[in-house]
Parts: structure tokens; C-alpha cells; sequence
């Protein structure tokens, strides 16, 4: 005892280590709540709304990937008002975005029983794609606003803060600073918010390329595990490999020196690899 | 007579609001040094001995505030007032600042002084431009009388920006500390973690003003009026279809037909003179019929009863010609507005119970208008999200109200 805390979650006693959220108590108990916005190396974002408990004398709902387990807390992860606040969830994201690229969110439309038409037929996120640089593309037609982007951009792992959310309501949305294309803005390109963003609403302007011509195929590709050759960090690298030429780069996010994270080197410096000027 | 002149001062006064001389006539300047020779505790004490409630909304005890916000850990601590009113039909905050701004800042110092805080915030919303400046005057005279000041407690003032969401108390802080107005997830609460990560104290004006107006007298006094369960007057703000619109300062327990119909406060119906329905508690409020405003009386559990709240005071009077499709619509883009957009039930429930009021559809598509409220209410961050769908839930559950014109 002291550094632990037990809890009930849907009445089975469960016992985890002092400062455990209740979404990681829920993932001990075998009662996993789902998740959108939450990321392993990302501070919780709190946005979603998918991953709300009710816990036993809150008002509200809360999100559990934020709250702290506590002492005889008593948590229900499949109660009436969490199924209907989870569905609830997916039909307004579904209303709203193009979710063809992202699988959390169709499988809790799927788990939810959600009805992607029932607030349908409004405004919409719909708008055309930011193509303004050779790495990357913005296609926020797609965009959930997770803010894993931001967080990814800012002090969670790049400290550049080249991103951030502008606008209110549902005029909110990622922003570079002002509207500008981001070869303007203070982006250095690391890549970093591609790799958090679930939703396809960041992809890699290759990946992007072969999607958009029909040829991209994720049967066909391979992962090849080698380390950054630029410097001497050591940075976990994943090729990913389709008809012999690399597509993607990315870092396990387990990775105890990436935590999946990468300059721009690491993501984006591999065209050398697979140049036909090269000398072999 | 029904109106009271407590919180705010006697119309007779001559003295400049912001003046010494006011300070003087209204006893402030012996509530402050009252509480100078108090322990942070005794004060404490006295405030929950009056059962003052916070008078934003929320009713939180405020005695039970200050005493989480002395205790908590932490050298640097901070009081906030927050001034930026900005719920539809509420406009006391202005007025009580307008007639009597020494009043919420002495509440103000009286708190810093409680909690050990040597640096105070006034947040005002910035379109109260002639406020604002009525407020620096009475810093001014405070820091000249030696109350306030550098070295003393320091009082800076911040304005808002025109967003409704920077009301909320986490949101305002991000807005202090220069940051988007976005609330913040709670727990941890601001008595623990407020400003900067200090703990901090934040409270409404009108509840300063009664701080202030507690140490000019005491407990038994503030008690004159009153219910037992609720202590002291309420500031309410009458618009809409009322003969009389205006800021009242009534007891607490006063019948709310008689706040709408006494010649000294509402002076009855306006319009056609017919009552359709009285909106209590501002766009996050609840609708009242007729019969229930006939029930009710201006206290906690009396309104509790019809699922209604005071709120921040905010009473609407609607006549019997007023569509309450067309007012619902006003508050649902209201709402959609001035959501910040952080959260999803927030940011896109509130466009589409706007979007399905503009269809018309609020009375055909009830099933899927309750499970939205009840997500929004379950499941938004903070306080926005969670009463948007408040009022439109309200006329849901009284069918009496819908009748079309």
C-alpha cells in the first residue's frame, strides 16, 4: 500500500500503481475504453471525448485518459451515458470529417453502433488540400482535431511550435500562423505530427503521391529496421519498402530513444538511398 | 417596498463611486481593517459562517472555497476577479461595478489577505471599456489609502478579448497567462492549481461585493435577509417582455412572480401582458412556464425542483407571441459561436442543434436532440458545452411551452 491504489472498474476490484490514469487502470482490468486523441508519448489532449468513464459521484463524465486513478473509485466503462456520449462521439466526427483514412475512428463507429448520417447533411470540414512542399501534404478535409500535431510540434518532442489551433467553434483548425503555406511559416519539416496524426490528415507527400495515383498497396510494402546514418544520436529507423523503393520512414514508438519521433533527416533525407546518380 | 440597497449603494449617495469618501460612507474602510486584524482563519470562518455562495453560477460555498485555496500547498498564490460578464440577459457585474466598484475590490483584498495572495487579478470583458476605467479609479484610491499597491496586494487589471469562453475560470487564466482561452480539464482544481500552476482564488464580482458588505457589518446582519437555507440578496437582471428592465437587488426567497409583477421591480408583463415562459439563468439556463414561475421562489431548492438554477441572475421574460423555436434558434447560434472548439461534443453539437434549429426541426427531431444534450452535457470539458443544450432540454420536458404562434 502507499503506492498503490484500488479501484472497482465495472465492480471487479483492480489494484495499480499510484499516478496510473483510468484508461491505463482500464487496459489492466481487460476493459479497454477506446481512444482518438490520446497518443503513449503525447501529453493527454483531453479533446475527443471517446475515452469518458462515468465514475461514481461525478456530475459530468470524465475523460479517462487524463484522470488519475484514485483510492475506491468506482468506474463504469459500458454505462448508458458512456455508450450514448462514445456514439455520440463518432456520428458528430463522421458528420464532420472524411474518416476513410482513420481506423480508431471507424472501429468506434463500429463498436458504438454509430450512424454516420444521423447529424449529417450540415457543414462540413471539406476543403481543398494544402499541397505547399515536397515532404508532406495537409489534407484537413480529414483533420478530427486531436491536437496531436500540436502537441508532437510543440513541447511534447520538436519544441518548435511552427502549429497551433486558430479559429473557434467549428472554425477551429490547425493552423501555421496566419493561414500561410508552410514553407512561410516556422515549420522544420521533422515530420513528427505526421507521425501522430491518426487520421491521415498529415501524410507524407510520397505515401500521398502513390494513394492518390491508385498504386499504393500495404500488402506489397516491407518494413526494413536500420539506424540513422546522419549522426551519431542512433535513431531507430523503419524503411518502408514497396516495389524496391522507399515510401515511408518512420521510429517505433517504443523506441527508447526516438519515441517514434525523427528530424527531418531521419524522415525525409532517404531519396540518396535510391538515386540513380548514386555510386554504388 | 421590495427592492433592497445592500450590495449596491444607496441612490441618495453623493459620493463619487471610486471616492475615499465612498469608501468611508459605505464602511469598507472598517471592513478592510476588521479583517487586517483577523487570522487568515477567523475571516475564513466568517465568510462561511454568512453562507455567502458563489454568484457566477455555480453556488459554490465560498467559505469552502478560500479555506481549499488557504490550505493548499505553495508560496505564491493568486485572487481573481472575474469580471468578464457575459451571459446573454446578465448585466449586474456592470452595474455593481459602475455604482460601487470599491465594494468587489475590497472583497478582493479581503480574500488576498485570507488566502495569503499578494498579487490580485481583475479580468473584465473588454467591451466594458467605461467600467474598466471606473475600476482603475478605484484602485487608484485603494492604493493611495495604502490597501493595495506594490509591496501592499497588487491589483492589475486584464481585459478580455470578446470571447464568452474566457468567462470560464480555467479558460480566463490561460487568457492571463497569454495563452488561447481554452479550459482546462479539472481536476486539478484552481484552489490547487490555478494561475501559473499557484493555487488561486477566483471569484464573481457580485460575491466580492458581498465579502465586502460582510465585513462592513457581520454575519447576523447579512442574515437579515434571506431564506435559513440562503443568506442575503441576489442581484437579478430583468429584460426582455418586463415593464421595468433593469438590475434589482432582491432577497433571497422572494416569490418570482413578484420580482416580475411588484411596481418597484418588474412592474409586470410587458408586450401583449401574457407570460409565455421566463428564461432563468441566462442562454445556459432553463425555461419556465407560467404555472412554475407562479410556484417559485428566488432560492436553490425552491427552483431545483423544476430542474432551474439562478444562475448568474439572468431572468428573460418572454409574452405569449414570442416563437420559442425563434429563441432557441438565437441561443443555439449563440452557442455555436462562442464554443472554443476543443472538445468534439462542444465544437460539433453545438453547430448541429444550430443547424437543426434552422431546419426547423426542433420539435420533430427530439430523439436525436436529447441523446446530443446528453453527450454535450456528459461528455464537453467544461461548463459551455455542458449547459449549451440546457435551455432547448428544458422546453423538450415541458411540451405546454412549444405551442406555435
Amino acid at each position: 500500500m502507499g503506492n498503490s491504489v484500488t479501484l472497482q472498474i465495472d465492480g471487479q476490484p483492480v489494484t495499480v500503481a499510484q499516478g496510473t490514469t483510468l484508461r491505463a487502470a482500464c487496459d489492466e482490468a481487460n476493459h479497454a475504453v477506446p481512444t482518438l486523441c490520446w497518443h503513449e508519448n503525447l501529453t493527454p489532449a483531453n479533446a475527443c471525448r471517446a475515452c469518458v468513464v462515468e465514475v461514481k459521484g461525478s456530475r459530468t463524465l470524465v475523460a479517462s485518459c487524463s484522470r488519475v486513478a484514485e483510492d475506491g473509485m468506482e468506474v463504469q466503462t459500458a454505462s448508458e451515458r458512456v455508450l450514448n456520449a462514445r456514439k455520440v462521439v463518432a456520428e458528430l466526427l463522421l458528420s464532420t470529417s472524411d474518416a476513410s483514412l482513420a481506423p480508431d475512428l471507424l472501429s468506434l463507429a463500429d463498436t458504438s453502433g454509430a450512424n454516420p448520417d444521423r447529424f449529417g447533411g450540415g457543414a462540413t470540414w471539406q476543403q481543398p488540400v494544402r499541397e505547399d512542399n515536397n515532404l508532406y501534404i495537409r489534407d484537413l478535409s480529414k483533420c478530427i482535431l486531436c491536437y496531436r500535431c500540436v502537441e508532437a510540434c510543440g513541447d511534447d518532442a520538436q519544441n518548435t511550435f511552427a502549429i497551433a489551433v486558430a479559429g473557434r467553434g467549428f472554425g477551429a483548425h490547425i493552423d501555421a500562423g496566419f493561414g500561410r503555406d508552410l514553407p512561410e511559416s516556422d515549420c522544420v519539416y521533422c515530420g513528427n505530427c505526421v507521425a501522430v496524426c491518426p487520421t491521415g490528415a498529415l501524410i507524407g507527400k510520397t505515401e500521398w503521391d502513390l494513394r492518390s495515383q491508385g498504386q499504393w498497396d500495404e500488402s506489397k510494402i516491407t518494413q526494413t529496421e536500420t539506424v540513422c546514418s546522419y549522426c551519431g544520436v542512433g535513431c531507430e529507423l523503419d524503411l518502408h519498402v514497396m516495389d524496391n523503393r522507399i515510401v515511408k520512414v518512420t521510429s517505433p514508438a517504443d523506441h527508447p530513444v526516438t519515441h517514434g519521433m525523427l528530424c527531418v533527416k531521419g524522415r525525409y533525407g532517404y531519396e540518396f538511398a535510391q538515386s540513380e546518380e548514386r555510386t554504388d | 417596498m421590495n427592492e433592497v440597497r445592500r450590495l449596491l449603494p444607496d441612490l441618495r449617495s453623493a459620493s463619487g463611486p471610486a471616492s475615499p469618501e465612498r469608501l468611508a460612507e459605505r464602511g469598507f474602510d472598517q471592513a478592510l481593517t476588521k479583517a487586517w486584524a483577523m487570522s487568515s482563519q477567523a475571516i475564513i470562518d466568517e465568510v462561511t459562517a454568512s453562507g455567502i455562495k458563489g454568484r457566477g453560477g455555480a453556488a459554490f460555498p465560498t467559505g469552502l472555497k478560500w479555506s481549499s485555496v488557504n490550505k493548499a500547498e505553495g508560496q505564491t498564490k493568486y485572487v481573481v476577479m472575474n469580471a468578464d460578464e457575459s451571459e446573454l440577459g446578465t448585466f449586474k457585474d456592470r452595474v455593481l461595478l459602475e455604482e460601487d466598484p470599491l465594494g468587489a475590490l475590497v472583497g478582493l483584498l479581503i480574500a488576498a489577505h485570507a488566502v495569503g495572495a499578494r498579487k490580485a487579478f481583475c479580468y473584465i470583458r473588454g467591451e466594458y471599456r467605461e467600467v474598466e476605467q471606473m475600476l482603475a479609479k478605484a484602485i487608484d484610491t485603494l492604493t493611495q489609502l495604502g490597501w493595495a499597491g506594490p509591496g501592499r496586494i497588487d491589483v492589475e487589471i486584464r481585459r478580455g478579448a470578446g470571447a464568452y469562453i474566457a468567462g470560464e475560470e480555467t479558460a480566463l487564466f490561460n487568457s492571463i497567462e497569454g495563452k488561447r482561452p481554452e479550459p482546462r480539464v479539472k481536476p486539478p482544481f484552481p484552489t490547487n492549481k490555478g494561475l501559473w500552476g499557484s493555487p488561486t482564488l477566483i471569484q464573481n464580482v457580485e460575491t466580492l461585493a458581498n465579502v465586502a458588505i460582510l465585513f462592513a457589518h457581520d454575519a447576523q446582519w447579512f442574515a437579515e435577509y434571506g431564506t435559513k437555507a440562503t443568506a442575503g440578496t441576489k442581484l437579478v437582471a430583468l429584460s426582455g417582455h418586463i415593464q421595468r428592465p433593469g438590475v434589482y437587488e432582491v432577497p433571497f426567497g422572494m416569490a418570482l412572480a413578484d420580482i416580475l409583477n411588484a411596481p418597484d421591480l418588474g412592474g409586470g408583463v410587458a408586450g401583449s401582458g401574457r407570460l409565455r415562459a421566463v428564461l432563468l439563468g441566462g442562454a445556459a439556463g432553463t425555461f419556465l412556464s407560467p404555472d412554475e414561475v407562479a410556484q417559485s421562489q428566488l432560492d436553490y431548492a425552491s427552483l431545483g425542483a423544476f430542474g432551474a438554477s439562478i444562475g448568474s441572475g439572468a431572468v428573460m421574460v418572454f409574452d405569449d407571441t414570442v416563437d420559442l423555436q425563434w429563441v432557441l434558434t438565437k441561443l443555439a447560434r449563440f452557442f455555436a459561436d462562442e464554443s472554443c472548439g476543443q472538445c468534439v461534443p462542444c465544437r460539433i453539437g453545438t453547430q448541429r442543434i444550430w443547424e437543426i434549429a434552422e431546419k426547423g426541426g426542433l420539435w420533430t427531431r427530439t430523439e436525436d436532440l436529447r441523446e446530443l444534450g446528453q453527450a454535450m452535457r456528459d461528455a464537453s470539458i467544461c461548463g459551455l458545452g455542458q449547459t449549451a443544450p440546457l435551455a432547448l432540454l428544458s422546453i423538450l420536458d415541458r411540451p405546454g411551452l412549444r405551442q406555435d404562434v
